[in-house]
């Protein structure tokens, strides 16, 4: 157990340390020039004075040669110490930090409402003894799954808070502010997971045991939920560290079409003002957060299903 | 894993497919699925019918493919310069999904804008699926170190969000469509790459790869000629599956005001220009944002009947 989790935890760093090598040079090598970026011009040189220009290379140390520079940056990033963000001078660490409390208030409401209400969805989908109902039941998540989530959001503004004013429509202050940003966010995931859950559950249902509780007499109720959920929940387990990466990754739109100060914001306006430190920390800190929900999600499975060994773990993500 | 269930045994004339087909023999007779044996377009025909979803989901491709080809047989007016007069129109007859806040069509610049949002599109999966292809392909084929290094660099794309990913390289690259494209195409090389890698390893161990290797074909022969076409399949599958996505990031993005400025027409910035009239004009956002699921959606339902025509195979 413990050699386990040492092998993943290694595993983990490096990736880690892959996903900071990859954007810092993604980030620093490309075309723009940062210290241009820096000045405010957009990445064009020869629209800032020489002199500045050297000033702030000096600052940022973005005179040395590169390697110095990386070697400088990932030891920084190991203290993380990203650097002074190129907006406010800020260092990018602290300003992400600030940012996480209410992405991660968002993101938990809206991974309990996806687990939720994908479970529900899931399990309503199959169980009906009407086929006509389960049809229409079983289309949802499809379509769950092709809606944008800065469409889904906009709608909800526009009936809900607009035309019914029911929840406020923009800001960051009591709990109503949550409600529409949390469900915009959650139905993608969830309709995503109702699809693999659902699709679990009905392969489940064909097999011998479920057949042995059927013929034991238990209602339909009682097979799915006592059953089949259990073994069909678990290639729907699997996915939950892709479904936290796709929150992470929602908040960005989601944030911005309710105007919510969070990481998501952040990470606009990092990109809007090329502020690549914010940025590369913004990416090590998803980076972080998908390596621990895979371990998390992989130290769990023996608990839902003890056929499973810890040395023969799926080492990948959803198909 | 075969049936070895006790009861009846199934009469000789009826072919026992898999598991599903035991079972329901044994309770109804005869097997689940009948198997058609006709001529090939039969077949076909036979199959579209039974599945109207499917057909209009084709549909509902080729009619924006027709958008984005010939915009003006669809709608003839003009997409950037409006008629003031007509400012902020509901849906009617003259204006099918109204006009927005310079008095120009909506229905016109949702046809015109296919084909940038089209483009932009099928770039990213060409970006996606060659990139992704040809790392899975090799990483498959040549395994040991190649595989290790591609194996580890999916891992870390996978680790990030594809829509930071795709943020961090507009970061470096700027804005614009071609490097919007490239940036969700990026996110998708990890996707491709793990695929191909997965058929090409069930396609290498198969008797006709041994054989033409065997014969004294050269690697890379065996790699053209057998393994790239027997591991096209699922390839094609997911090709559908990531045009629906790339829809949906393409969109995201330049609704964030990453991709062509204001006044040419795209799908993402059509929909965020109606932001501010949330309250007056409902069908600045809604109609427009409702065009583009119905492309996920076909794209998605095109999907799942490739593969399950794989998985018949």
């Amino acid at each position: 157990m413990g050699r386990y989790i040492l092998r993943r935890a290694a595993q983990g760093l490096f990736v880690l340390w892959a996903a900071f090598t990859i954007a810092f040079f993604v980030l620093y090598l490309l075309p723009s020039d940062p210290a241009a970026l820096a000045a405010g011009a957009g990445g064009e040189v020869a629209d800032v004075d020489p002199a500045l220009l050297d000033d702030l290379r000096a600052r940022y140390g973005l005179d040395r040669p590169v390697l110095v520079q990386y070697v400088d940056a990932l030891g920084g990033a190991v203290r993380l110490d990203f650097g002074p963000s190129y907006q406010s001078g800020a260092p990018a660490a602290s300003l992400v930090a600030a940012a996480v409390p209410q992405t991660l208030l968002l993101t938990g409401v809206a991974l309990a409402l996806a687990v939720v209400g994908g479970v529900v969805l899931a399990v309503a989908s199959v169980l009906p003894r009407s086929r006509a109902l389960r049809q229409v039941l079983s289309a949802l998540p499809p379509l769950g799954v092709a809606l944008p989530t800065f469409f889904i959001g906009l709608v909800l503004l526009q009936w809900l808070s607009f035309r019914a004013g029911l929840l406020p429509a923009i800001g960051n202050v009591g709990w109503q502010s949550l409600v529409l940003p949390a469900v915009t966010l959650a139905i993608p995931p969830g309709a995503q997971l109702a699809q693999v859950l659902s699709r679990s559950l009905r392969g489940t249902l064909g097999e011998p045991y479920v057949e042995t509780a059927r013929a034991k007499g238990a209602g339909r109720l009682r097979v799915q939920l006592g059953h089949a959920l259990r073994n069909a929940a678990i290639p729907a387990f699997t996915m939950l560290g892709v479904m936290v990466g796709a929150l992470l990754g929602g908040a960005v739109v989601t944030e911005t079409v309710f105007s919510r100060v969070g990481l998501g914001r952040l990470t606009v306006q990092s990109v809007n003002a090329q502020d690549v430190p914010v940025v590369l920390a913004v990416v090590v800190l998803s980076a972080l957060v998908f390596v621990v929900t895979t371990l998390v999600v992989d130290l769990l499975y023996p608990l839902l299903d003890p056929r499973i060994e810890r040395a023969s773990t799926p080492r990948t993500v959803a198909a | 894993m075969t049936a070895t269930t006790t009861g009846p045994r199934p009469p000789e004339e009826i072919e026992v497919a898999d598991r599903e087909d035991a079972r329901s023999i044994l309770r109804y007779g005869r097997a689940r699925r009948p198997r058609a044996a006709g001529p090939a377009v039969g077949r076909a025909a036979r199959h579209l019918v039974r599945r109207p979803g499917l057909v209009l989901a084709g549909l509902v491709l080729l009619l924006v493919a027709a958008w984005a080809t010939a915009p003006t047989l669809f709608a003839s007016g003009d997409p950037i310069t409006g008629v003031p007069a007509d400012r902020l129109l509901p849906p009617s007859a003259a204006h099918l999904l109204g006009t927005d806040h310079l008095g120009r069509d909506v229905w016109t610049r949702v046809v015109h804008g296919a084909s940038l949002s089209l483009r932009t599109t099928t770039l990213a999966v060409v970006v996606g699926l060659v990139v992704g292809s040809a790392l899975g392909l090799l990483a498959g084929f040549l395994r040991g170190w190649v595989d290790d290094v591609v194996g580890r660099l999916v891992d870390v794309l996978l680790a990030v969000p594809s829509i930071l990913l795709s943020l961090a390289i507009i970061t470096a690259l700027g804005t614009g469509p071609t490097k919007i494209a490239v940036a969700v195409g990026i996110g998708a090389i990890a996707t491709f790459a793990r695929v191909m890698r997965a058929e090409v390893l069930r396609t290498s161990t198969s008797v006709y790869v041994e054989a033409a290797r065997a014969s004294g074909s050269r690697w890379w022969t065996v790699l053209g000629r057998h393994v790239l076409p027997n591991s096209s399949g699922p390839v094609l599958a997911l090709v559908a599956l990531e045009f629906g996505g790339a829809v949906l990031a393409v969109s995201a993005l330049s609704f964030l005001g990453y991709g062509t400025p204001p006044p040419t027409p795209e799908w993402g910035s059509l929909i965020s220009g109606g932001r501010d009239y949330l309250a007056t004009a409902w069908w600045l956002t809604t109609l427009p944002g409702l065009v583009i699921v119905a492309v996920v959606l076909s794209a998605n339902r095109i999907a799942r009947a490739l593969e399950t025509t794989g998985e018949d195979q």
